[in-house]
């Protein structure tokens, strides 16, 4: 019984804390449409940032902070490489993520930093659940704030018809920095809270953090879609902690941990083909009539 | 009150599908105009449009909007000068927002988008009775989103939304072209309602022959980049089918045949 206590707990704890980078993943891939790799890289940007300023005894929450304003800077960057040097999307991304990995190395000196004995959010006199549900739920409600104003609007509008938001006399360009921005930022305050809760930034911790991402996003999409009062955000969430659910299931199974990124990728084809059932109607018939009642078009 | 003055406009430049387009075209929009531009394919309309709201850079030549230099302005700074309505309806609105949502960004054009609610929940009326005036039903669907209307409900939400704000111009790109006849008469019924009832200086292209003769006050027809005839005013208002083929003939239109197909 306390096993599955423990599990719940852990579960919880980590689905939470990459739920606000599910968040962050949630802004560029669903609403701006782009698909944005950077996000490996701000996520270390956020740990590393933080561990340092740790390190030399910031505060904690001022050293969360700081991250989060690193991996805004981050957004900044990829967002300035496609909108105002016109490289494609996804290679931006892919640039900043690459120079990322250099930049993470630089601030943290080294490629592993513990956090031994030192301060952290998780020193608060209350259960480690507590501070990080605390966390997400404020980026939730604080995103969720965001998308129903005006600036919100500009921004879901830039993703879902940028014609139509030029003709109102808005710069998509700046609505689409801003948008990377706060999607980087969200997505590096994530990577501040888990090198806390684990005690130590690696410069590797955030490789497959965006297809993490996706596969949260696509795994609530899927479940959660039926309830349509639903907010997406609160579909990245919940699908964000189904996601650690299932790796954690997986472990339990026996698989190693080696094998969660494999894990992750046979998730994501299931949710995404799970969509498109209808393409297996031809296998599905092969199967059953055999290959004269099968119609391959 | 818009002005071109010698425009120059290649594309494919230096290859062998150079398209010299302009050469040197002029056109004097007055205030209070309603023109409408015909023309077969390839004549330059939408370009002529593009050109003006921004979308296309001339080579060459100026535009004036209310004698300042609008020719080189970015396209978003220049579409606060003006509105625009597609051919494709669902270039003007945006799919995953509500009809309220979509209104209530176009109603707020030209002022600050911060950090206030994004839905305007005070000015429902205002939008309710805009949309009670196209008479298909819009009005009970505030809180439809917009891609699951139809493409003609959606043409006539865009053209609400564009002229909400009063623009000084209003451009219309064959914006009936992609809906069925009985819609795109709702559409034209709207679009004469409005630019008549705001006064909006307006430039519309189209490929009926019949909108082209019935509305407005001036009407151009475009041939191979140059504006081949102009008329207006009671000239204008004394057209028929017959007179203005003849006139496209003595023009020297040479796809004045395939014009003459649009009449059927």
């Amino acid at each position: 019984m306390s096993h599955l206590l423990d599990f719940s707990i852990n579960v919880l704890q980590m689905g939470l804390i990459f739920a606000i980078m599910v968040l962050g993943v949630y802004i560029t891939y669903r609403i701006l449409d782009f698909p944005d790799l950077s996000v490996d890289g701000s996520f270390v940007t956020g740990a590393a940032v933080a561990s340092v300023l740790l390190l030399n005894g910031v505060n904690p929450f001022v050293a969360c902070v700081a991250a989060f304003v690193a991996g805004l800077g981050a957004g900044f960057i990829t967002g300035f490489l496609h909108v105002k040097l016109g490289i494609t999307n996804l290679l931006s991304g892919i640039l900043v993520m690459i120079g990322l990995y250099s930049i993470n190395l630089r601030i943290m000196g080294k490629s592993n930093l513990p956090l031994f004995s030192n301060e952290t959010i998780f020193s608060l006199d209350v259960h480690p659940l507590v501070v990080i549900a605390a966390f997400a739920l404020v980026s939730k409600l604080l995103l969720d704030f965001l998308l129903s104003t005006k600036l919100g609007f500009l921004i879901i509008g830039t993703g879902d018809n940028p014609d139509m938001i030029t003709s109102l006399g808005i710069d998509t360009g700046k609505m689409k920095i801003l948008a990377l921005m706060l999607s980087n930022g969200l997505v590096a305050l994530a990577g501040s809270i888990m090198a806390q809760y684990q005690r130590f930034a690696d410069v590797g911790m955030g490789t497959g953090i965006v297809v993490m991402g996706l596969a949260s996003i696509i795994f609530g999409e899927t479940i959660f879609k039926r309830i349509s009062i639903m907010l997406p955000t609160t579909m990245a969430l919940l699908g964000s902690i189904l996601y650690r659910f299932s790796i954690g299931a997986a472990l339990n199974l026996g698989l190693s941990p080696t094998d969660l990124k494999l894990v992750t990728c046979v998730i994501i084809v299931f949710a995404l083909s799970a969509g498109n059932a209808h393409r297996f109607t031809g296998v599905k018939r092969l199967l059953k009539g055999g290959l004269a009642n099968a119609s391959i078009k | 009150m818009l002005q071109l003055s010698n425009l120059y406009k290649t594309f494919n430049k230096g290859t062998v599908n150079e398209n010299n387009l302009y050469r040197g075209l002029s056109l004097k929009v007055n205030s209070g105009d309603f023109i409408t531009i015909i023309g077969g394919n390839g004549a330059g309309k939408s370009t002529l449009l593009n050109l003006i709201s921004g979308k296309i850079d001339p080579d060459e030549g100026a535009i004036l909007l209310n004698d300042s230099d609008i020719t080189h302005m970015p396209e978003f700074r220049k579409s606060k000068l003006m509105a625009r309505v597609f051919q494709d309806p669902s270039k003007g609105t945006c799919p995953s927002m509500t009809i309220l949502e979509n209104m209530s960004l176009a109603y707020n054009k030209g002022k600050a988008y911060g950090l206030s609610m994004g839905a305007n929940k005070k000015q429902v009326g205002l939008f309710q009775e805009l949309l009670s005036q196209i008479g298909i039903g819009l009005e009970d669907k505030l809180h439809t989103k917009v891609s699951l209307l139809s493409g003609g409900q959606r043409q006539a939400l865009s053209l609400i939304m564009s002229t909400m704000t009063s623009p000084e111009l209003l451009l219309l790109d064959e914006h009936t072209a992609a809906l069925d006849p009985k819609t795109s008469e709702i559409i034209i019924n709207l679009t004469e309602k409005i630019v008549t009832e705001k006064k909006i200086t307006t430039m519309m292209v189209t490929h009926n022959m019949n909108h082209a003769m019935k509305m407005g006050n001036r009407l151009l027809m475009m041939q191979r980049g140059r504006i081949a005839i102009d008329i207006c005013g009671e000239e204008k208002q004394g057209l028929t089918q017959e007179k203005l083929l003849s006139m496209f003939e003595k023009a020297g239109c040479e796809d004045a045949v395939s014009d003459r197909m649009l009449l059927a």
